[in-house]
C-alpha cells in the first residue's frame, strides 16, 4: 500500500461522523433523570406507606431492579437506550439489564453452561472491581480511624 | 483454460447460472425489500435458536438457486460456503443435509465473492461441472458472538455497521449464458492500524483500495470501464474513505461506486448507523439485484469488490488491529 497506517488513520478520523452530542446529551438526562424521579417517587411511596427509610430505600431499589427486568424481557428497554444512551446505562436499572439480557440470551446453551455461566459476562467486572474497591476503601478507612 | 495474469485470474468458461437471495424483515422493508427471493418474516424462520435460523437461510438460499435450473442435490459437485459464526456455523449444519460435496471458507463479509471466485475457477478449469458459493449472516447469531446480548442497552457509535439477516447463494457452471464471471482478484491482507471495533468501515476501505486498483493495473482497465463498481459493507465512513484513497491517485471513483452496506437499508429511517455488514448483505444484494440486471444486460461489466474485516475479538482485546480484505470479481453481460 501507498500509503502509511498513520496518514491513513488520519483519513479515518476525519471521515467518522462523531457521536450527535447535542441531541445525546440532552437525551440521557432527560431519560436519566426521568428513572431518578421515578425513583424518588417511589421512595416518598413507600415512606407515605408507612416503610423506614432503610426499608423505603431496599424498596425502591427493588422495584426498579423487577421494572428494568421486566422491559428487557419485553424488548422494550434496548429499545429506550438507544435514545436513552448513558441514561439507561448509568442507573441501577442498567445494572439489571446487563444480568438480564445475557442471562435470556443464553439459555438457548442451556441453564447451567448458558445462562448460569454467561449470565455476568458485562456485570461481572462491575461486581469484581467494584467489591475490591470497597474492600480497599474499607482498609484504607479502617487504617486512618486508627490515628 | 484460466489465463493466470499477475494476481488477476481470467476466466473464459464460467457463467452463473442462477442465484437466490433470502432475508429478514429488516431487509425485506430496505429500499431493495421486494427483489428478493423470499423473506423471512421471523427472526428465528422457526428454528429454536438464531445459530440454527442462520443455517436456514442458506438452506433456503441454496434450495431457490437450484429450483431455479433442472439440478437437484445429487447432480451438485460442489459448495463454496461460509459466515461469520465460529467453525462457520451457519454453512456447516445450514448445508448438511444436501450431503454435496462442501469446502468451508471464511473471509469474514468477503466471503461471496471469494465463493464466487472459487466457484468459478473450479468450474474453469473444468474439475466441475457446478459449484455453488453461499454465504449468510445473521444479526442475532452475529451479535450473540461479537458483541452484547439482543436486549443489553449498550447503544452504536455513528460509525458501527448493521449485520444483515441474509443470505444468498449462486450456482456456477459453464453455460454459456450471462452474467459471466471473466476475472478475479485475490485480495491481500491489509492492517491499517484501526483497531476500533465500531469502525469496521475503516479497516476494510484500504483492502479494497488496493484490490481494485490490482485488478485495474492487471486488466489495463479504469473507473470508467466498468458500468459500476459494487463494494460489499464498507458502509458510509468505508465509502467516504475509499473516495478519499483514490482521490490521492486522481481517481475519481464515487461516480461508479456502489456499497451493499449502503443500499440494503433504508438509513434515513431504519437504525442502521453507518450501514449494514455482514457476509449476507452483500451475497443479497448481488443475488437480489445486480446479478439481474448483468443478465438482462442493463449492466455490461461491474466489477464486485467485497470487503471483510478479518476480526478477531480475541486479538482486539489483546491490543490488536482489525485486517481487512478484499477480493474483486468482474462480472460481465458478455
Amino acid at each position: 500500500m501507498n500509503i502509511s497506517n498513520e496518514e491513513y488513520g488520519e483519513i479515518a478520523k476525519r471521515v467518522s461522523p462523531p457521536s450527535a452530542m447535542t441531541k445525546t446529551i440532552p437525551m440521557a438526562f432527560l431519560i436519566g433523570g426521568g428513572i431518578c424521579v421515578l425513583g424518588e417517587a417511589l421512595l416518598n411511596m413507600y415512606a407515605a406507606l408507612g416503610f423506614s427509610q432503610d426499608n423505603s430505600a431496599a424498596l425502591t431499589s427493588m422495584t426498579l431492579i423487577f421494572l428494568s427486568a421486566l422491559f428487557t424481557g419485553l424488548k422494550l428497554y434496548d429499545r429506550i437506550a438507544q435514545h436513552a444512551g448513558a441514561g439507561t446505562l448509568v442507573p441501577i436499572t442498567g445494572f439489571a439489564n446487563s444480568v438480564v439480557s445475557p442471562a435470556l440470551d443464553f439459555k438457548t446453551e442451556g441453564f447451567v453452561l448458558g445462562l448460569g455461566a454467561k449470565m455476568f459476562t458485562i456485570a461481572g467486572p462491575v461486581l469484581v472491581y467494584g467489591i475490591s474497591a470497597s474492600i480497599i476503601y474499607g482498609i484504607i478507612y479502617y487504617i486512618v480511624k486508627l490515628f | 483454460m484460466a489465463i493466470r495474469e499477475g494476481k488477476t485470474f481470467r476466466y473464459s468458461n464460467a457463467s452463473i447460472m442462477s442465484y437466490a437471495s433470502v432475508v429478514g424483515k429488516t431487509e425485506s422493508e430496505g429500499p431493495y425489500g421486494d427483489e428478493f427471493d423470499e423473506v423471512i418474516e421471523d427472526n428465528k424462520g422457526g428454528a429454536e435458536t438464531f445459530e440454527q435460523a442462520e443455517g436456514l437461510f442458506q438452506q433456503k438460499a441454496l434450495q431457490r438457486a437450484m429450483d431455479k435450473t433442472a439440478l437437484t442435490a445429487d447432480k451438485m459437485d460442489l459448495i463454496f460456503a461460509g459466515d461469520l459464526l465460529n467453525q462457520c456455523t451457519g454453512s456447516s449444519y445450514g448445508l448438511k443435509d444436501f450431503y454435496i460435496p462442501f469446502l468451508g471458507i471464511f473471509g469474514a463479509c468477503s466471503t461471496f465473492a471469494q465463493g464466487l471466485l472459487l466457484a468459478g475457477a473450479m468450474v474453469n478449469a473444468g474439475y466441475v461441472d457446478n459449484a455453488a458459493a453461499v454465504t449468510s449472516s445473521h444479526f442475532s447469531s452475529a451479535e450473540r458472538q461479537f458483541r452484547f446480548p439482543l436486549n443489553y442497552g449498550g447503544v452504536r457509535t455513528p460509525t458501527a455497521q448493521w449485520t444483515a439477516t441474509a443470505a444468498g447463494a449462486a450456482i456456477v457452471a459453464a453455460t454459456q449464458k450471462p452474467p459471466f464471471i471473466r476475472a478475479a482478484t485475490v485480495g491481500k491482507i491489509e492492517d491499517m492500524g484501526i483497531s476500533d471495533l465500531n469502525n469496521m468501515g475503516a479497516a476494510m476501505a484500504g483492502a479494497a483500495y488496493d484490490t481494485i486498483l490490482r485488478h485495474f493495473r492487471h486488466m489495463g482497465t479504469g473507473v470508467d470501464s466498468y458500468d459500476l463498481i459494487i463494494t460489499g459493507d464498507l458502509g458510509q465512513v468505508g465509502s467516504d474513505m475509499l473516495y478519499e484513497l483514490f482521490k490521492r491517485d486522481g481517481i475519481d471513483i464515487e461516480k461508479r461506486h456502489k456499497d451493499c452496506g449502503l443500499l440494503l437499508y433504508d438509513r434515513e429511517k431504519q437504525d442502521v448507523h453507518a450501514g449494514g455488514s455482514g457476509c449476507g448483505c452483500s451475497a443479497a444484494m448481488m443475488c437480489g439485484h445486480f446479478l439481474k440486471h448483468v443478465e438482462n444486460g442493463d449492466l455490461k461489466r461491474i466489477l464486485y469488490a467485497a470487503t471483510g474485516a478479518l476480526m478477531s475479538p480475541t486479538m482486539v482485546q489483546q491490543g490488536g488491529n482489525i485486517p481487512g480484505i478484499s477480493h474483486a470479481v468482474e462480472i460481465c453481460y458478455k
